[in-house]
């Protein structure tokens, strides 16, 4: 904790976030206690409401498509319910380790936030793992992204969904590297929240398409 | 050799073109050539790194967001020129089909996201840190990020002309005209990269400017204090946010068809072309919106200052200003009434187009309101925001008419809609932001821009400006459609069509006097020593004028809306003086030249894909994720300005 006192105490030597910023300062969660820190949180809230709308777009995209099979394959004949089962179960364990490593961060204890995003980065492997492993048996039968409207929206927003996945594991690898090196400190607490909260809303993405995509999928 | 070289020179460079080709290849070698020796001679290529490209301060970046916005002005106004000389006289052969389609591409798309989009920024960043008394904005490495994004997303469409070819499916481009199989070639691709890169770094700018009004406001400055060109700001950000993520889709998607062989708008194998016209224009109806805002926020400051009088309804002006960017969500499909959605959509479309306007009507009334008894002096931001409000009037008013939807299947497409949307974006947006330019140069640069070559400009471009657009309102009730590249002589459209030409023409000669008037008060311009040469209201100019690089040697609190204006009027000015006790050591962001980098990247694997020479694109994109993996490691974002620097920094502006 001795850090983060130190650290509070610079902040508050600051003539620099005057102004609404200024009011919680030192107050608060660990990630929120440098007003630095907080703006920085509050810009990727921000962030995520257009990374959200981004996703709606495709989702009214497919919605628009689904059904635009063109003789080729299916939803009902290619969605392969204990796959996408087992990726929903993993990136749901992975979503609450995730939380598990904050919380761990708001307590201070270093290792525990890295054994814990230890274990979010080998669940959220092992989703890609599976998600590649659904994409290269959907195109050996035949069904790329090539085939049809259906598909092509298929690909394109599960897919979407996989590179962010794939980005947020780089991005927590850097985090998990540098908490090793420096320990907790406000920035690495901040990088912590954002990284888990980045996790959290690809969790929320999934829950949509597990639903709209694979369970209309297979049901209708 | 030289086989492969002729072969190169004719595909990639279109040597075999002709003349308009040839001269701008050899003009663009040697600007560059030109500016290469000039850096080189006077020994400023270590200046430029260190002072301009690896900036965050956002002042900085402000000014090279208007450079480059006046540079696309100039570009499309070529292209505008070139368009309407075509069109002077019927059956005329200066230009021919394929190039008129890439010259109304080239010149909407520069229009609308290469010019107003940066002119709007500029304003932005120069402004709306100093008038909400912060230091900076909220992430100032974000704020470099998006504006080389924006400069590599421009140069990456730019250069299309000059190598491979330029877009040629309008700036809307339609599918399926814009698939492969109907526009092979790399113009559409170019396209889609040069406005998906900006677009991305648009969305980082709305979502900075969001957090930085939000949360970096001095003390005492409530939401109804705030000045209301940063309410504009406000609104415009939110709507960057709510609008961008669909035309990032939009574009990604068609260039999935084009590169990877997808089926989201093509005719064939379940394609659905009119999904691509709705997400385009889920943006693109906001998107008027997001660059007119500004121009409204620019001229409500404008309006008091000049007419010395407190704004009218200010809170039925944030409230309008809210309103127009809620109800500007439910309009889009008024861009397609007759694509066929039937009576029940158009109507609803129809009746919220028309709304737009009440909320509009309401800003106008206030501006005359203001003006209305006041003391109003005639100088050139004051004289371009009167000359907006009788076209806009227009504007509005042919807006509507445009807006009945069975009213809308006999003008759509023709030049009545193309001289309502020319009325409304050159009225409210150009305008508005030379009025926002005239005002504020002076704190950008510490001098006055000319008056009397000023005013040449302001009447041949208004002039100029209505010979040109009204004849075709007439033009396109009497059948003239657009994107027309010519016209048989027996259609009674000759003299109209010449009268309008000849208007173009006088707009660019406003343009040239516009450059004159810069270069000539470069050395005669009226210098500013009091930092506030317009008599104004709000914190700005209670600055030196260029402000320093950290704006406020010490935070102010606010007391009041028109805060600055308040305090001269009570003779209280001393109080947004620093006193030498009060100023303490000030954090100030480093320069960092990745942002530039990254824009760099952006622009190889931008350049890759379009070729879709796959090795460069995946170097580009690899140099994209390195360079944002790279930021997590930057610690030392900051650095100390040491308060006894700040206190002689002060001193010398005579402030102390
Ligand atoms: C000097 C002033 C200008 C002149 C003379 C001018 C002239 C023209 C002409 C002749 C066309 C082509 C019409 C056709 O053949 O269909 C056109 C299209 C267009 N202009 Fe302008 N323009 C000017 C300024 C602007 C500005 C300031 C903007 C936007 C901020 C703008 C936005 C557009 C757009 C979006 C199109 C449609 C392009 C398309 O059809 O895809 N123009 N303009
Ligand atoms: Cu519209």
């Amino acid at each position: 904790m001795a850090v983060v006192e130190r650290e509070l105490k610079r902040v508050a030597g600051r003539a620099h976030q005057e102004g609404p910023l200024q009011e919680d300062a030192g107050r608060g969660p660990l990630e929120y206690r440098d007003p630095h820190q907080a703006v920085k949180i509050f810009g990727f809230w921000l962030f995520l409401a257009t990374d959200m709308l981004l996703f709606a777009c495709l989702f009214a995209t497919y919605l628009v498509l689904r059904t635009h099979t063109d003789g080729g394959p299916t939803a009902w004949e290619l969605f392969d319910i204990p796959g996408f089962t087992a990726e929903t179960f993993l990136l749901l364990t992975s979503s609450f380790t995730g939380g598990l490593a904050t919380l761990a961060m708001r307590r201070d204890r270093r290792n525990q936030v890295l054994g814990w995003l230890a274990v979010t980065m080998a669940l959220g492997l092992g989703f890609l793992g599976l998600e590649i492993k659904e994409f290269a048996a959907d195109v050996a039968v035949g069904a790329t992204m090539q085939r049809s409207g259906f598909l092509s929206a298929f690909f394109t927003l599960v897919g979407t969904h996989g590179a962010h996945v794939t980005y947020g594991i780089l991005w927590m690898l850097m985090v998990f590297i540098q908490v090793a090196r420096r320990g907790l400190t406000m920035q690495t607490a901040r990088k912590v929240f954002t990284v888990n909260l980045y996790w959290h809303f690809l969790d929320v993405v999934w829950v949509f398409i597990f639903t709209v995509v694979y369970l209309f999928g297979v049901v209708m | 050799m030289s086989e492969t070289l002729r072969n190169f020179a004719n595909t990639y460079l279109m040597w075999n073109e002709g003349p308009l080709i040839w001269g701008s290849d050899v003009l663009i070698l040697l600007t560059i050539i030109g500016i290469v020796g000039v850096l080189t001679y006077f020994k400023k290529w270590r200046w430029l790194w260190d002072e301009w490209l690896t900036t965050v301060d956002h002042k900085r970046i402000g000014i090279m967001y208007l450079i480059a916005a006046l540079l696309m002005l100039f570009r499309g106004g070529v292209d505008a020129e070139l368009l309407r000389t075509q069109l002077a006289i019927p059956g005329n052969h200066f230009l021919d089909a394929a190039h008129y389609d890439q010259i109304f591409t080239t010149h909407g798309t520069i229009m609308i996201l290469f010019m107003a989009m940066p002119f709007i920024f500029a304003l932005f960043n120069i402004v709306v840190p100093l008038q909400i008394g912060a230091r900076d904005v909220a992430f100032p490495y974000l704020n470099a990020v998006s504006f080389w994004l924006f400069f590599f997303g421009a140069l990456l469409f730019n250069i299309s002309f000059v190598f491979g070819g330029s877009p040629d499916a309008g700036w809307v481009s339609y599918p399926p005209l814009s698939e492969l199989g109907f526009d092979p070639g790399p113009g559409e691709n170019y396209y889609l990269l040069g406005i998906q890169i900006s677009g991305i770094g648009s969305i980082a700018t709305g979502i900075n400017f969001l957090a930085t009004i939000l949360k970096m406001r001095a003390p005492g400055m409530s939401l109804m204090r705030m000045p209301l060109f940063t309410w504009s700001v406000l609104g415009a950000c939110i709507m960057i946010i709510f609008a961008f993520p669909a035309l990032t889709v939009a574009l990604a998607l068609l260039l999935l068809d084009r590169v990877a062989g997808t089926h989201f708008f093509t005719m064939l194998h379940g394609g659905n072309p009119a999904m691509f016209v709705n997400l385009f224009w889920i943006w693109g109806h906001p998107e008027v919106y997001i660059v007119v805002l500004p121009a409204f926020g620019v001229f409500s400051e404008v309006v008091a200052t000049f007419a010395r009088k407190r704004i009218f309804g200010y809170a039925s002006m944030v409230s309008s200003l809210i309103l127009i960017s809620v109800i500007s969500y439910f309009v889009w499909v008024h861009h397609f009434f007759t694509m066929g959605a039937g009576p029940d959509v158009n109507t609803f479309f129809a009746i919220a187009s028309m709304a737009v306007g009440i909320p509009t009507g309401v800003k106008v009334f206030n501006w005359l309101f203001t003006m209305w008894r006041g003391r109003i002096r005639l100088s050139l931001p004051m004289m371009w925001t009167l000359a907006f409000i009788p076209t806009f009037a227009i504007g509005g008013a042919t807006g509507v008419m445009l807006a009945v939807a069975p009213a809308d299947y006999q003008y759509h497409n023709s030049y009545f809609l193309i001289a309502h949307f020319h009325q409304t974006l050159i009225g409210g947006v150009v305008f508005g932001m030379l009025a926002g330019m005239y005002y504020w140069w002076p704190k950008m640069f510490g001098f006055k821009l000319d008056e009397r070559l000023g005013r040449w400009a302001f009447w041949f471009f208004n002039i100029g400006f209505y010979i040109c657009f009204m004849p075709q309102y007439a033009l396109g009730l009497m059948g003239m459609q657009r994107r027309m590249y010519v016209y048989p002589a027996d259609m009674g459209w000759n003299t109209l069509n010449l009268v309008s030409t000849i208007g173009a023409y006088l707009m660019g000669i406003g343009f040239l006097f516009i450059v004159a008037q810069v270069v000539y008060s470069i050395r005669h311009g009226e210098r500013d020593l009091t930092g506030d040469p317009w008599d104004g209201r709000t914190l700005e100019w209670s600055l030196p004028s260029p402000a320093p690089h950290y704006n406020f040697a010490v935070i102010p609190v606010v007391t009041d809306r028109d805060m600055w204006w308040i305090l001269k009027r009570e003779g209280r000015e001393e109080e947004l003086m620093p006193r030498p006790e009060e100023v303490k050591d000030i954090h100030m962001p480093k320069n960092s030249g990745v942002p530039f980098l990254m824009g760099v990247c952006f622009f190889v694997g931008g350049f890759g894909v379009v070729f879709n020479w796959w090795w460069l694109a995946v170097a580009g994109l690899a140099g994209v994720l390195l360079s944002l993996l790279s930021r997590s490691f930057q610690y030392e974002e900051e650095y100390s300005l040491p308060a006894e620097k700040v206190i002689e920094t002060e001193i010398s502006l005579g402030r102390l």
